[in-house]
Parts: structure tokens; sequence; C-alpha cells
């Protein structure tokens, strides 16, 4: 009987790796460019009954869908988007600046908008509580930030370079190190959460999470680039990673009305 | 109308198992105080494929204010108590059980039923889902709605919430044969 319990981690890697291999080539045969991850992905064991069996429905975005929620300045504390600040002492490991643009489907920056961002530490320990890994808790660490991107759709964030945790998908099961990114786009249909992965991560062609976006070009688009320029004299190293969100709906005039 | 997406769109991921600590924020689920007049209870359960609450979901809301305004207030993570902002986000409780409290949104053009938009992110769903709940109060409304016409009949009625003596209930089935119709936008 195949098993549908995410704890019970029986199957080893090797099984795992064996079904992302099929799927990769499976994918690779049809010569249909896929761009988002596939909802029915059997190796990350938790989809099974949490997928959707049916096709989505088309529909054409209307009233409220073509507007988003709006975020000011009163919503975020100044120092929320300093990761390394918010305790007495500093955090350990390695400090790292993270900064990209937020644009739509056509380039344009997305304004003023809200980026919520959630990571382990760096030893792979996320502050929740369901987070048994026996690694360290970094008393100087929580691990969330918030920020709104400026008028030319960039944000920043300041933080510790993540570490890699185990979970519980099959036998010794490590995701690759990443940060979690929430995000939203002038369209309510442009809500988006994802994952920042860091470049050459040996974890990527393991883990049942990174390769459930099918496609090689697509999968890349989720790794951030070191970027020497980002990187600051004697302080930290930096990385960007810039955000696409769908395409947008709205007309001029909408665009104009929502001014 | 709707222009060409030129740059392909950031693939999304699973909100994962951990977000509990970084994206509930206090009164998050309350775009109006409870004790205010109109206020009324949007809530519901998160099921799987195998009839199971999913105890790990995340739902937003956003929606039009009683007159079918769209608010562009902001504050909705620091609420002043006053401003009504249309947005709201709601962490499924152990039993799969998420609650808003809100106002029933008023519909934004003559004949236009009125509707929740609603996103829902889950350990175990790679992307998110997009929905919407529609209220059940006026039948012939419905009925001429856009979206619920081009549903098959036998599935419309997973996108309308059930009145209840608060509000209104929207239980939510990510698979199997009461699944909910989700929703996929051009371009996306």
């Amino acid at each position: 009987m195949k098993t549908t319990d995410s704890d019970s981690a029986q199957d080893s890697q090797a099984t795992i790796s064996d079904e992302i291999a099929r799927i990769q080539d499976d994918y690779q045969s049809t010569g249909v460019e896929e761009t988002q991850p596939r909802l029915d992905y059997a190796p990350y064991r938790s989809s099974l009954l949490r997928h959707p069996t049916k096709d989505p429905h088309h529909a054409d975005p209307e009233t409220i869908e073509l507007f988003a929620p709006v975020f000011g300045q009163r919503d975020i504390g100044t120092l929320e988007s300093d990761l390394t600040v918010q305790h007495h002492g500093e955090p350990v490991g390695e400090r790292i600046v993270v900064t990209g643009r937020v644009v739509d489907g056509e380039g344009r920056p997305v304004r003023h908008q809200l980026v919520e961002i959630w990571q382990a530490n760096a030893s792979g320990r996320y502050i929740h509580k369901r987070d048994q890994h026996p690694a360290p808790i970094d008393p100087n660490f929580t691990g969330v930030g918030r920020t709104l991107t400026d008028g030319d759709g960039s944000y920043a964030f300041t933080t510790i370079k993540p570490g890699p945790y185990p979970w519980k998908n099959h036998h010794n099961a490590w995701r690759p190190a990443h940060i979690h990114f929430s995000l939203f786009g002038q369209e309510f249909t442009q809500r988006m959460i994802t994952q920042m992965y860091l470049p050459g991560d040996p974890l990527f062609a393991l883990d049942p999470i990174y390769q459930s976006i099918v496609d090689p070009k697509a999968r890349e688009r989720l790794v951030a680039s070191y970027d020497h320029d980002v990187t600051q004299h004697e302080w930290s190293t930096g990385y960007r990673w810039d955000i696409v969100l769908t395409g947008s709906h709205r007309t001029p005039m909408e665009e104009e009305d929502s001014k | 109308m709707s222009s060409q997406a030129i740059l392909a769109a950031t693939p999304g991921q699973t909100v994962g198992p951990f977000y509990g600590y970084a994206l509930p924020y206090p009164g998050d689920s309350e775009l109006v105080p409870a004790g205010r007049a109109g206020a009324i209870r949007l809530h519901g359960t998160v099921y799987d494929g195998a009839g199971q609450p999913v105890p790990d979901a995340l739902i937003e809301i956003w929606q039009a204010d009683e007159n079918g305004a769209v608010s562009r207030a902001g504050g909705s993570l620091r609420r002043d108590g006053f401003s009504f902002t249309g947005f709201g986000r709601a962490a499924v409780d152990p039993e799969g059980h998420y609650s808003f409290t809100t106002v029933r949104p008023g519909p934004t053009g003559d004949g236009a039923p009125a509707f929740f938009a609603m996103t829902v992110f889950a350990r175990g769903l790679l992307n998110r889902l997009f929905t919407r709940v529609y209220l059940p109060d006026h039948e012939a409304v419905l009925d001429g709605d856009r979206l619920l016409r081009s549903v098959a009949e036998e599935r419309r009625s997973t996108l309308v919430a059930e009145a209840d003596a608060d509000g209104y209930v929207f239980d939510i089935h990510l698979q199997g044969d009461d699944e909910t119709v989700f929703l996929a936008f051009p371009g996306a």
C-alpha cells in the first residue's frame, strides 16, 4: 500500500529520486513548456491528498479581483526589513543582503507593495513550535521580515543565510536552504507565495518541492544570484533575486481610476 | 483589454508547515471589530481528498465594503478599528477551521453579484489556489452571473456560501467529489 502519511518517512531518497527522474523524462518528451509547479506531484507526499484533481476553471477577473489590498508605511515597522537587529544581540551566521525588483508580466514595477519573508536560522531551525529539528534556536533570530517595495519595485532585506534542514517526506530528506517570500501585485490575481533558493545548492536535485517545477529554466527562476555589487565591504555578502508576477488585466482607464 | 505578458512569471511554491509564526498577525482575520453593527462571520473548514480537515492551511480574503466600494486604504497589518481595508488573513485551527469577522460585500455594479475573492495556501499544496465565495441571498442575481453560468451546474454550489446564524459558512475541499471550483486567470 502506498503511504500518504508524510511523517512515516519510509521511502528512500533513491525511490523519490527515481520518481522525480521519471516525471522529468515524461515532461521533456511532451515539448509543452510549463512555468509553474505541478500541483499533482507524488514525490512530495503531502501533495497526494491536497491537489485538486479537476482542471482549474478559466475566469476573467472582475471587479474586486482587478485591485489589490493597499499597504502603507504604517503597516510596517522600521526595523522589519533587517532580520539581524530584532533582538538584543547579533544572530549567528553569515550576514547577507537579498535585494531585487518585483515586476508584473509586462516588466512594470510593482510599486509600494508588501513583501513578507520567513526562514530558518543559520543552523536550519525555525522558531515555529512544530519544528523539532534538534538544531539550536538562535535567541537573536526570529526569521521574519516585512517591507514595502519602493517606487521602482525594489525591495531589500538584511538577514542571515538560512541553513538546510531535514523533513519527513522520506528517509533522510533534506530541504535546500531557502527563504519563503509572500508577494502581492496590483491585482489580487497576482497574489503568490514562493521560496527563494541560494545558488549551487547540492540538494536541488534531491528535493521534490523544488523539482515539482518540472521545467529546469522555470525552477532556476527561484535561485538568487550572487552579486558582488550588493556585497558590502567588511559587512555582508549580497544576493540579487528579481520576481515576476503574472500579467495584469486592467485597462489603462482602470489604471487611472486606481490612482 | 488584457495586454500580452512578455516575461515568464516566477513559479510559486508551497507555503510549507512553518508560516504560523510569520504570516498571521494580530487582528488579521478581523476586517471589522466583532461587535460592530453589520458585522458578520465568514467561516468554514478546509478538507483534503480523504475528507479529513487540513490543519495547516492559510486563507485570505479580499472584498468590497458594504456599499460595493473597493477600499484603497492601507492599514490591514495594523488595524485602527475604523478603516475598512477589505483584506483579511486567517490561519486554520488544528481542526482545519478558519473564521473571519467582516461585513457583507456589496455589489460593485448594478446587478453584479457580490463575492469574496479568496486565496488558499497549505502545506502539501504546491501553489496557491484562487476561488470566489458568492453569497446565497439573491438567487436571481447568481443565476445571471457570468462565472457561475460557465460552471457545470453540479459544481456551482461549491462557490456559494451557506447562511448560518452569524453569517456564512464556506467549506473548501481541495480534492474529491465535492472539490471546490478553483480559478485560473488569463496570463497566470
